[in-house]
């Protein structure tokens, strides 16, 4: 019961950076139809930048500040370079930009920071864990967890309070309206960009906080796709609850599969852990093809 | 701005799809500072066309402007992208009621000011809610699931919180009840005696739009037919058998077939 209870709320600690991954692929999806396929990429960018502002010398919070800039300036750069110029192209064009992105990103970032594992030296968190009852949480979670709620709060408070959200969430809803009150799509898809990239690059930094730094970050953010579609591709809560899902079946995969021993003799090759999330996903794809929350059109009764 | 007094100018314009379908051909018209000028015609006739030229969302359907000009207070605009031109005060309410729909009545009107700021955000919801009461009604109420007409109501609120200094219509009355219908032409009418808001009124419901505007012009296949004061029109014998033929009958009857129309001169030839 305990172990169990321990998966449940690192999986629930992990999946909140998740959930704010997937919040960034959502906007982007949800105002501009854009299937993006570099998230894992753009989330260790993010890790690296961090790093390398903490090598710097810079204290963690403010390291994580500039990541969120650099982020925000890397999102509007590349909305602006590879994707304004794509309006209108087909679907599988603009995919095979972003999957065009993500391999430019991942040649930069080795050929920059190499191959090698990082880590965050002195680490950013105390590695003595804490006792809560019968549970034991390394701090890494605890501070990572209130990191990204903390962010998650701030981008749906954006989102649903400001003229900005609010002209994003009506581009999502019906872009020939919005621009027929003279909302720009050009603007919206500049910002849908610039938060995904925030988001990526403050969930590889606690996620390097947590892993460490190299390719593997860029597999967790890639974790982001079944997330959103188990939440049903544009939804926010949905990206959220995606998150937290995925964060869950990681964990537990990772504490019972890979575990698993029949006779001594693991059952199961490592890697459960990465693998599961997306088994999980094709098998909801299954019984709800729209997610748990995607849109339907609103049908009066 | 225009010396006639004309805040709105279309001079013979001629719109394309996608480069090749010619839609428009040779259609001018002008709307007076202060007034309501019907444009009438029947499916298919150019009537929307001619308002998203105006308003520039054409350029977002594949659409151009390929001859003639559109000016709006003595400036040429039809180069203009949509962006521009709602910046600069011309707002098309887009036909078929188009809410956004997972926002509430509230945020739908409060999207239509995102380029106010908080004091004047606050007086404008006001203003919005004075003009259709019905709306501070069901403020919170997701916009999808409103009625037709409250949905038409909506619609215009958002596109008068742009402070717009001309205002497009697009079919407002479509598909709605007798009683809507008449509330929300003289909601149209008080906009625009209270505000000054000219108004560009596309309407199918002829008897209606000749009641409110003081001048209309008649569409069909992308030509303007006839023009003239809304009490001229109104008695004009072939206005009458057409619009008798579109209610009465049901058929739609093609202008050029009623006897009575004299052929009119094509203007600037
Ligand atoms: N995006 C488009 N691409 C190609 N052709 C179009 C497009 N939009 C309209 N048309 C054509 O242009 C013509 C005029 O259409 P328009 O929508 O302006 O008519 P309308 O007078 O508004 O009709 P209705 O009363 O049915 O709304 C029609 O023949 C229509 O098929
Ligand atoms: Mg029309």
């Amino acid at each position: 019961m305990e172990f169990f209870l321990q998966l449940v709320i690192t999986g629930i600690m992990v999946g909140s950076i998740y959930a704010l991954v997937a919040l960034g692929w959502t906007l982007i999806y949800k105002s501009s139809g854009v299937l993006n396929l570099s998230m894992g990429e753009l989330t260790l960018t993010g890790a690296y930048v961090s790093l390398t502002f903490y090598q710097w010398g810079l204290p963690f919070p403010i390291a994580l500040l500039f990541t969120l800039i650099v982020g925000l300036v890397l999102g509007l750069v590349v909305e602006r370079v590879f994707l304004r110029p794509l309006i209108g192209e087909s679907v599988l064009t603009v995919i095979m930009v972003t999957v065009g992105i993500s391999f430019f990103l991942r040649g930069a970032l080795g050929f920059i920071w190499g191959t090698d594992t990082l880590v965050f030296t002195p680490p950013v968190f105390p590695s003595q864990p804490v006792q809560i009852g019968p549970i034991v949480i390394g701090q890494v979670y605890i501070w990572s967890f209130i990191a990204a709620i903390v962010l998650l709060l701030i981008f749906v408070g954006f989102f649903k309070y400001t003229r900005w959200g609010l002209a994003m969430q009506a581009t999502a809803d019906d872009e020939m309206a919005a621009l027929s009150i003279g909302i720009s799509a050009k603007f919206v898809y500049a910002m849908a960009w610039a938060i995904a990239f925030m988001a990526a690059g403050v969930g590889g930094a606690l996620l390097g906080n947590i892993n460490g730094v190299n390719v593997s970050v860029g597999h967790l953010g890639l974790l982001v796709l079944p997330a959103v579609v188990m939440g049903g591709l544009n939804s926010v809560p949905g990206a959220i609850v995606g998150g937290l899902i995925v964060g869950l079946l990681q964990n537990f995969a990772g504490g019972y599969l890979d575990n698993l021993t029949i006779a001594g003799i693991s059952i199961i090759p490592g890697g459960a852990k990465e693998m599961f999330p997306f088994f999980a996903m094709t098998i909801a794809l299954l019984f709800k093809p729209y997610g748990l929350f995607g849109w339907q059109r609103i049908e009066r009764v | 701005m225009d010396t006639n007094g004309n805040i709105l100018q279309l001079n013979n314009i001629e719109v394309m799809y996608h480069e090749v379908i010619l839609v428009l051909k040779g259609v001018s018209l002008q709307v007076p500072r202060a007034g309501i000028v019907a444009l009438l015609g029947a499916n298919g006739a150019g009537k929307s066309t001619t308002l998203k030229a105006i308003s520039g969302l054409l350029k977002h359907e594949n659409g151009r402007v390929t001859d003639g000009s559109i000016e709006f207070m003595g400036e040429r605009i039809d180069r203009r992208s949509a962006e521009e031109i709602s910046r600069q005060g011309i707002i098309q309410v887009i036909e078929g009621r188009r809410v956004f729909e997972h926002l509430t009545v509230e945020e739908n009107i409060k999207v239509g000011a995102h380029l106010n700021t908080g004091a004047k955000m606050r007086s404008g919801v006001d203003k919005v809610y004075a003009y259709f009461p019905r709306l501070k009604q069901i403020r919170e109420r997701t916009a999808g699931f409103c009625s037709g007409g409250e949905q038409q109501m909506l619609v215009m609120g958002r596109a008068l919180m742009t402070n717009p200094k001309l205002m497009l219509l697009d079919e407002p009355s479509m598909g709605l009840a007798p009683l809507l219908i008449k509330e929300i032409f003289e909601i149209i009418t008080r906009l625009n005696r209270e505000e000054q808001l000219p108004i560009l009124l596309v309407e199918q419901n002829v008897k209606l739009a000749l009641a409110v505007a003081g001048y209309g012009y008649v569409l069909e296949s992308g030509r303007v037919v006839m023009d003239g004061t809304a009490d001229s029109l109104r008695d004009n014998p072939d206005i009458k058998e057409f619009y008798l033929g579109l209610t009465d009958l049901g058929t739609r009857k093609s202008f050029r077939e009623v006897k009575h129309y004299k052929r009119r001169k094509r203007w600037l030839t």
